[in-house]
């Protein structure tokens, strides 16, 4: 099998080009898929029968907190590329996928606890989904703190994939260890490979939204990887001639 | 190494000992609270303890380019770091696990309790450390690693503190302790096992910088 197509996405100019080529769809694609989501679950979806409508923060929740536990697997992946084949484009996704992994944790704690307020009558219970979420939380500031801290940028690159390696081992381990300790929350509402608990005018939007956070995350990373790309290749040829070109656009 | 210094050794043990009994001015000297959170109360000044202890764990070597040689050196930096570790918990955790049964005594947790703990101690601090390690070879580089070091590995610390304080507060009730005593047992032989190989990595960055 040829494998030039991803040998392409390892060089930064290829990336710089293909990503241009994809992100356009990827923007357009979570725009639409969230907002016809949301508007869904926020207006049409049935109410809960228990309850009611405070159930539909679900459609903003869930899907953060998928994407905020995907996204650190994607950081610790990210790091191993980084550090076996010594790939800069992984480094420069892991550093900038950081930072939104810390928004969507922070999303579904937010949203998490203000739905818990109506439901379970506390903003905050120390529940295990709960408590590993803030763990994430805090594993995150942990590669973001550790990464700002070195100066050198390969060494901190370095770091942050020792890191974020070294925190993906012990993701389970918190959880299960978490999760025997105590437990309140409902076991997942949503997932991709079993049939749903709920009817479907509730879980269609749903899988809506959730593809639409990941679309959104995928043209954040993107547009983030872009910027720190012509960053560190200022100066090449192709990235001068880019960087003239974007100037010119908006003179 | 450790011993020339004795100040090095017997720090982090005051430490435990002054925590212990910051609790009980804090919050109060009920008997049966004190009794209750105990385990907790002691894990917790356990775990702050080894922190401390292991913030200075390679500083002297990298200033004085020990590390350099470990790099240079036929031997692979897995097996040197391991070294190192080990000979920095025989001084703090082996000595926190020995003090640990005073301390506790002193919150007045019935002497039943008290194998649970030290056991619960000799299993858990190893782990401490060794993920400490890679926090503190992560850090040593940097000026002001104290803080970063806390934050880096705090939440890696979750999983011992829940099985240990477990360990204890359920021989605190009367109830078998095998099954968190095997889980802690479980995490010693993998922390062991797999932290040596990031320690080292994370030396040969610090050292690189």
């Amino acid at each position: 099998m040829n494998w030039v197509w991803l040998h392409k996405w390892g060089s930064p100019k290829w990336f710089y080009a293909l990503s241009g080529r994809y992100l356009p769809w990827l923007t357009i694609t979570s725009v639409v898929l969230l907002t016809v989501g949301i508007v869904w679950g926020l207006f049409f979806a049935p109410p809960d029968y228990q309850q009611g409508n405070s159930f539909r923060i679900i459609y903003i929740h869930v899907p953060a907190a998928i994407l905020a536990q995907s996204i650190y697997v994607m950081l610790a992946v990210a790091g191993a590329v980084g550090l076996i084949w010594k790939i800069k484009l992984a480094d420069i996704a892991l550093r900038q996928a950081a930072p939104i992994g810390v928004w969507m944790t922070v999303i579904a704690l937010m949203t998490g606890s203000i739905w818990g307020k109506p439901t379970w009558g506390a903003y905050w219970v120390w529940d295990a989904r709960l408590t590993s979420m803030l763990i994430l939380l805090f594993l995150y500031l942990g590669v973001i703190a550790l990464g700002q801290a070195i100066t050198n940028r390969d060494n901190s690159a370095r770091a942050c994939a020792v890191l974020s390696l070294v925190g993906v081992v012990n993701i389970p381990i918190i959880k299960y260890s978490v999760e025997w300790w105590n437990t309140l929350h409902q076991s997942a509402s949503f997932s991709f490979t079993q049939k749903p608990a709920m009817p479907t005018q509730m879980w269609f939007p749903l899988l809506l939204t959730v593809i639409g956070f990941y679309c959104y995350f995928g043209a954040m990373l993107f547009m983030r990887m872009r910027l720190e790309v012509l960053q560190r290749e200022n100066g090449s040829q192709w990235s001068t001639t880019e960087i003239d070109r974007l100037i010119g656009e908006h003179k | 190494m450790l011993f020339r210094q004795p100040s090095e050794l017997v720090n982090p043990l005051a430490f435990f000992t002054l925590v212990g009994s910051l609790f009980p001015l804090a919050l109060g000297t009920q008997p049966d609270f004190l009794r209750a959170s105990a385990p907790g109360l002691l894990w917790v000044s356990a775990l702050l303890a080894v922190l401390l202890s292991l913030e200075g764990l390679f500083r002297s070597d990298f200033d004085d380019g020990s590390l350099e040689q470990w790099i240079v050196s036929p031997n692979s930096l897995a097996i040197l770091s391991l070294a190192k570790v080990s000979a920095n918990w025989i001084c703090t955790g082996l000595s926190l696990v020995v003090l640990a049964p005073v301390l506790a005594l002193m919150l007045g947790l019935p002497g039943y309790c008290l194998p649970a703990l030290m056991l619960s101690l000799l299993l858990g601090t190893p782990i401490l450390s060794l993920i400490g390690a890679i926090g503190a070879a992560l850090t040593v580089g940097l000026r002001r690693g104290g803080v970063l070091l806390a934050l880096l590995i705090l939440p890696l610390y979750v999983p011992v503190l829940i099985l240990g304080c477990g360990a204890v507060e359920a021989s605190l009730q009367g109830l078998p302790i095998t099954a968190h005593i095997l889980w802690l047992a479980c995490l010693t032989v993998l922390a062991i096992t797999l932290t040596p190989f990031a320690i080292g990595a994370s030396l040969s960055i610090s050292v690189t910088e």
